[in-house]
């Protein structure tokens, strides 16, 4: 793993193919995912978190897994086969990336999800309805985005839209309080994050 | 009286001032005082000036800060800038859809982008009211920097890496308008140049990718601005690149709240004068106690021997900070910033 982890810092493309086809070469797809692929993720986001890997390097290794793990397991619908029903949206600010590498980190650790790119309230009210949702996770980077949380909670639960939501990006991390006071039910301080809390809910529902 | 300009001039000269200057970079909050929307009051050159010298009078902030908004400088480009109620102006659309549309990119003349008018406009109308008292921090984005508005922040990181003939162009084409619009700035009557250079930080981009990259930018563009400048990472990481900061040519590095401020002067001790680091963001929700307890905190790990401007960390205050706070912020400098800061344990 702690190659591997080195080859995605590195962004070593040959280097990343070529332990990710070893270990297939003794286990499933599933298996190289839950031992190679979301430990390492893990340690890189982590390394984010500390200062120590970059942004740059987070989004273009997540991108290498992403694309590797297509091929090996299609994505498929949302929810198949016991998996929590969710889906990722930037609330309203038009700050794509972050919710980009958090997509790519989950779809690298054999989740499916639904995309729902820009929205404002009214919008995520109507799909997360209709797709009923379990999990939504919600990307911002503008601290006025952030506090539009508190009336996306009210809207979906004046809609008997029960879902749980995890919130991520900048004004986030720049104030560990936030996330508790806009009522979000967790939070991520990096994309890597997301799989963790999405497996413990996974866990939780079961 | 020492005016504001002679506080920060000392600091600048890494020596002690007498008291540690205080940079408040209020931009929005000029439209409350004139009861005004954000977009309304940017507007107009004459909002801002009088956003500004009722802000100076309010805070007794050490500068003046005729920034608008960073999408100000993609407009010039073509772009347009979405406004909202509570908050910054945010970049529409990207100009650059495909890379290969930076073979027929141009810089914008500074002369003919009528949107950066109101800029000069206001800093001569500052600069006409308060002289040489008050230092006049013009801003610029970095020509690293601002290919995230041009043309999104993942298609920019994938240029980067992928596409090294075409990032060299984008680089000279932002190297050749940043220095125009810095210039003009300076013709204008700033007094330096706030160069924001984010995508440069360890937050973003590895050190070695920034001394091929971010670092030979800055060292053009600086050499050919005609004043002093301050480079500014947004409240990215510096820690780890505060030499190669200093070898281009900048003398003050605005720094993260996510980073020991103490370990950033030993780092910086002078080369470098440090600009920060309050957490702007946490800043909404502080009493003055905390306000009081942070300014003291900041002060006693970086204000000995000069060298030290106390700032938020982002170079913008946000919209929902409070009055009481920001003057919770103006006492307590008054209280600890004093020379000598014989307090400190
Ligand atoms: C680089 C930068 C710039 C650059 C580029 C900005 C851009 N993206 O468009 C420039 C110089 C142009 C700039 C300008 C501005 N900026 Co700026 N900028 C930054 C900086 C340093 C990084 C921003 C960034 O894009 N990071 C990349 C994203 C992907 O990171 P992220 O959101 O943290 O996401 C990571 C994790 O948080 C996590 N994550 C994200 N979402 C989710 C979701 C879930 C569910 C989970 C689990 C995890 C997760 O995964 C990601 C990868 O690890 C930040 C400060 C900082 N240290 O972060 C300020 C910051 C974003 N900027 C800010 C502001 C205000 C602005 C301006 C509005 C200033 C102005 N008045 O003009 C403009 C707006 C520009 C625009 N596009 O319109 C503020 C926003 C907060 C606020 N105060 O409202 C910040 C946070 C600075 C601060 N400390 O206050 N900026």
């Amino acid at each position: 793993m702690s190659e591997l982890c080195e080859a995605l810092e590195a962004l070593d493309r040959p280097r990343i193919e070529a332990l990710f086809q070893r270990a297939l070469a003794t286990d499933g797809p599933l298996q190289v995912i839950e031992r190679l692929i979301v430990p390492s993720l893990k340690q890189v986001g982590d390394g984010w978190h500390d200062g120590r890997v970059a942004l740059s390097q987070v989004y273009m290794s997540s991108r290498i897994c992403e694309d590797m793990i297509r091929r090996v397991l299609p994505a498929r619908a949302p929810g198949h086969g016991g998996q929590a029903r969710m889906a990722i949206v930037v609330l309203n600010d038009y700050h794509m990336l972050g919710k980009r590498i958090v997509y790519s980190v989950l779809r690298a650790s054999g989740f499916d999800l639904f995309d729902y790119e820009r929205m404002d309230v009214a919008e995520i009210v109507d799909r997360a309805e209709a797709d009923r949702l379990d999990i939504l996770l919600v990307s911002v980077l503008m601290l006025p985005s952030a506090l539009k949380v508190p009336e996306l909670r009210s809207a979906l639960e004046a809609r008997g839209v029960h879902v749980r939501i995890a919130v991520g990006g900048a004004p986030f991390l720049f104030d560990t309080n936030l996330w508790r006071e806009v009522g979000a039910d967790a939070v991520g301080y990096s994309a890597s994050d997301a799989v963790g809390i999405v497996q413990q809910w996974m866990e939780e529902a079961k | 009286m020492t005016t504001s300009l002679q506080r920060v001039l000392t600091t600048l000269g890494h020596q002690e001032p007498d008291r540690t200057p205080l940079f408040l970079f209020t931009t929005m909050h000029g439209a409350r005082e004139l009861g005004l929307s954000i977009q309304e009051y940017f507007s107009r050159a004459e909002h801002v000036v009088e956003g500004q010298m009722r802000l100076l009078e309010k805070y007794r902030s050490d500068c003046l800060y005729p920034f608008f908004y960073a999408s100000l400088e993609l407009e010039a480009f073509g772009g347009d800038t979405l406004f909202i109620e509570n908050g910054p102006p945010n970049a529409g659309r990207p100009i650059i859809h495909r890379s290969e549309d930076i073979d027929q990119l141009e810089p914008p003349s500074v002369a003919k982008a009528v949107c950066l008018f109101r800029v000069l406009e206001t800093i001569g109308q500052l600069k006409a009211r308060v002289g040489d008292t008050v230092p006049i921090i013009g801003v610029v984005m970095s020509p690293f920097s601002l290919p995230v508005m041009q043309m999104g922040f993942d298609h920019y990181i994938e240029l980067i890496y992928e596409q090294p003939a075409r990032f060299s162009r984008l680089m000279a084409i932002n190297e050749a308008f940043c220095v125009e619009w810095a210039n003009a700035q300076l013709a204008a009557g700033a007094t330096a140049i706030c160069f924001f250079d984010p995508v440069s930080s360890t937050t973003n981009i590895p050190r070695d990718l920034y001394l091929k990259t971010g670092q030979p930018s800055a060292m053009r563009t600086l050499k050919r601005i005609n004043g002093p400048t301050a480079t500014h990472l947004a409240s990215g990481r510096g820690l780890g690149i505060v030499a190669d900061i200093a070898a281009t040519g900048t003398a003050v590095l605005g720094v993260s709240a996510l980073e020991d401020l103490a370990l950033l002067k030993d780092a910086a001790r002078n080369k470098l004068t440090l600009l920060g680091s309050l957490n702007g963001v946490e800043m909404r929700r502080w009493t003055a106690d905390e306000a009081e307890a942070e300014v003291k905190r900041a002060i006693a790990k970086a204000g000995r021997g000069g060298g030290f401007i106390l700032a938020d960390n982002h170079g913008e205050i946000p919209w929902q900070v409070p009055d009481d706070v920001l003057l919770a912020i103006r006492d307590a400098v008054d209280r600890w910033g004093r020379y000598p800061l014989n307090w400190i344990a």
